[in-house]
């Protein structure tokens, strides 16, 4: 199989769904002519022109919201918000009108429209650029929200939630861009709720999204130095939530880490700690680990910056921790 | 509702039908305040008494095919467009027959079938979704107008801004209608904009084509709807109305109006629309009293169809949840 970055997989999505249907368009800030604050949409203004690559001003709530328009009037947008940090502007848009028409007109209108953000720590952008916000949008009936880890992961569900009839909120890395993975010929679209056991082990599970997953593996391979046998299971969208996958997982290790690059406070992994815990209760063998940012905004020097975000030792020892090493 | 042949000026058998359709949106609200003081009536409701000519002269402007998005003062608009009384007030009291099943309430109307694509509760929210399917339609090159009323109070809100910016700057289909009763809930125009008595300013500062209407004229408000909407239709660009209207109830069922003076509410039923019309058509006593009959009957109709409605199950919350 072929090796393409994340960045490239995005993109492959985009043009292959705008290909494939006139319907479908793109809206974000500076996505046409520079290509994306990221570089993910290089590249399609020139095969597709300014009326479906269209630059926007800097308006996030127009932004999401013209789309929930268009997306009921029939067409099916992919609007891009250059940070999460910045969908906080548009979450109006988002909790109270694109998760709520469907659901307040009985039925009769639905909103297939797809929302692009990224985030993540790393590179030191300070407190407002680099936020991890995928727990707010889960606790939001009416939306479905992806976080893929890879390049055929987020391909696929890119894909998936293009041809969604509801709202789709697609979490990116900005760390993952250029990290490369294999990806088919083929898309395959990935269907949203499904889980993929990333790593198979036997001793204990660790549960993580986004970059955590590639923390993680660098965890394993050190664990396995030590003879723990680690799994790894990526939910790959955190709503709907593949809970079987997860619980069988636990079923086979009794031990589990949580693991994303969010405040561990109220994050993702509070709530799968708390379905594992009523579903999987008589199958565990050490309380459930978590891992996540430290409490506080993200600082700008590298130092502090790196003391609050989860990295690969934070992983391996909560490992260690539930196997009592 | 009746069905008026498009003309820039209507002729007097329109402006008949105008008259049926605001007496009754009146005889209906009236009847919802009614039975919300009478306790029957669950949630919040506001009613648009003073205001008719604005939906009935923008409705009767509209073609089929067009759509709108609504507010929270939301029955006038989707009666004008033709959603059926019996299902309007069936979705008041909460029953699967009515517009929204039972989903939305007073602030949430939905007819599709009519064009309303929501009455939004939030002030401003439906702005940026009639900015996009008038994208949509430019995009798709069909020939429908998205329609968006709000008050003046939503003029100062961010979406107003971003909507009539991104409207202008793509040209999309929409006509954003300002029924601008100078009142946002209880602090009147001059305490929240500076251009108050002027919305079309606003305008003005996206180089928005706009129109000044009195909101109680049903005839000026129609051709100016209509002049506004081959615009858009045309793919010129939005245009933004500046309805001038009187709120002659308070913001909501049972508002005191403790912030309102005596003299204020008088001007406000000085320039009733309804009476207004009567009188520009010359209607008789007898002519108009048959009218009235026909809208009280209609709107006891409603009532009746609404109270012997069905009650969803409690389960049926979990309905249309797909995420």
């Amino acid at each position: 199989m072929p090796e393409v970055t994340y960045r490239e997989a995005v993109r492959d999505a985009l043009g292959k769904a705008m290909r494939e249907n006139d319907d479908v368009f793109l809206m974000g800030e500076d996505i046409a002519e520079m290509g994306g604050s990221m570089g993910v949409t290089q590249g399609l203004l020139e095969e597709f022109g300014p009326e479906r690559v269209r630059n926007t001003p800097i308006s996030e709530m127009a932004i999401v919201g013209a789309g929930i328009g268009a997306a009921m009037a029939g067409m099916r947008p992919v609007v891009e918000i250059m940070y999460e940090d910045f969908l906080t502007l548009s979450l109006e848009q988002i909790v109270n009108q694109a998760a709520k028409h469907r659901y307040m007109s009985g039925g009769q209108v639905t909103v297939p429209l797809t929302i692009r953000t990224q985030g993540g720590a790393g590179w030191s952008p300070g407190a407002q650029h680099a936020q991890q916000l995928e727990a707010w949008l889960v606790h939001i009936p009416g939306l479905k929200v992806a976080y893929p880890s890879t390049p055929q992961d987020v391909r696929g569900i890119l894909w998936t939630a293009i041809h969604d009839p509801n709202p789709v909120i697609v979490f990116e890395h900005r760390l993952l861009y250029p990290v490369k993975g294999e990806m088919t010929e083929e898309l395959e679209p990935v269907e949203l709720g499904k889980a993929r056991v990333v790593r198979e082990g036997t001793d204990v599970t660790v549960i993580a999204i986004g970059p955590l997953v590639h923390r993680a593996l660098e965890a394993a391979e050190q664990a396995e130095a030590d003879g723990i046998s680690v799994e790894i299971v990526d939910p790959r969208t955190l709503q709907p939530l593949d809970e079987d996958s997860l619980v069988a997982s636990v079923k086979k290790t009794n031990r589990v880490v949580v693991a994303h690059e969010a405040v561990t406070r109220m994050g993702f992994g509070a709530e799968v700690a708390a379905v594992l815990q009523y579903k999987a209760f008589d199958y565990l063998d050490a309380p459930i680990e978590r891992v996540g940012a430290k409490f506080a905004p993200l600082a700008f020097a590298p130092v502090m910056e790196q003391y609050v975000v989860p990295n690969t030792d934070d992983v391996l020892a909560a490992i260690k921790r539930t196997v009592g090493k | 509702m009746a069905k008026v042949e498009k003309k820039s000026t209507p002729t007097e058998e329109s402006l008949r039908d105008f008259l049926r359709d605001m007496l009754l949106i009146r005889r209906f609200e009236e009847k919802v305040e009614e039975r919300f003081r009478a306790g029957e009536l669950p949630g919040f409701l506001h009613v648009a008494i003073g205001q008719e000519a604005i939906a009935v002269g923008v409705s009767h402007a509209m073609e089929d095919d067009d759509i709108f998005a609504s507010t929270h003062r939301a029955h006038g608009h989707t009666l004008a467009r033709g959603t059926h009384p019996n299902n309007v007030m069936a979705e008041l009291y909460g029953k699967i027959e009515g517009c929204s099943h039972g989903y939305g309430g007073s602030m949430h109307l939905y007819d599709v079938s009519h064009g309303n694509y929501g009455a939004n509760a939030v002030i401003g929210g439906g702005l940026p979704a009639v900015t996009g399917a008038g994208l949509a339609f430019k995009l798709r090159d069909e020939p429908r107008v998205a329609v968006a009323f709000f008050g003046d109070g939503a003029t100062n809100i961010g979406t107003f801004h971003e909507s009539l910016n991104l409207a202008q700057l793509w040209k999309t289909k929409t006509v954003f209608v300002c029924e601008n009763n100078h009142w946002a809930e209880s602090t009147p125009g001059w305490q929240h904009s500076p251009v108050w008595d002027d919305m079309s300013k606003r305008a003005l500062a996206y180089d928005m084509r706009s129109i000044k209407v009195d909101g109680q004229d049903v005839e000026a408000v129609y051709e100016a709807a209509q002049e506004a909407l081959e615009h858009a239709r045309s793919g010129e660009g939005p245009v933004f109305i500046d309805a001038v209207t009187y709120r002659m109830h308070g913001h909501y069922i049972g508002d005191p109006q403790v912030y309102r003076t005596k003299e204020d509410r008088e001007e406000a039923a000085a320039h009733e629309p309804i009476g207004r019309l009567r009188e520009r058509i010359g209607l008789s006593d007898d002519e108009f009293d048959e009218f009235d009959r026909v809208a009280h009957a209609t709107v006891d109709d409603a009532l009746a169809f609404a109270q012997a409605g069905t009650d969803p199950k409690p389960e049926d919350a979990l309905k249309n949840v797909y995420a």
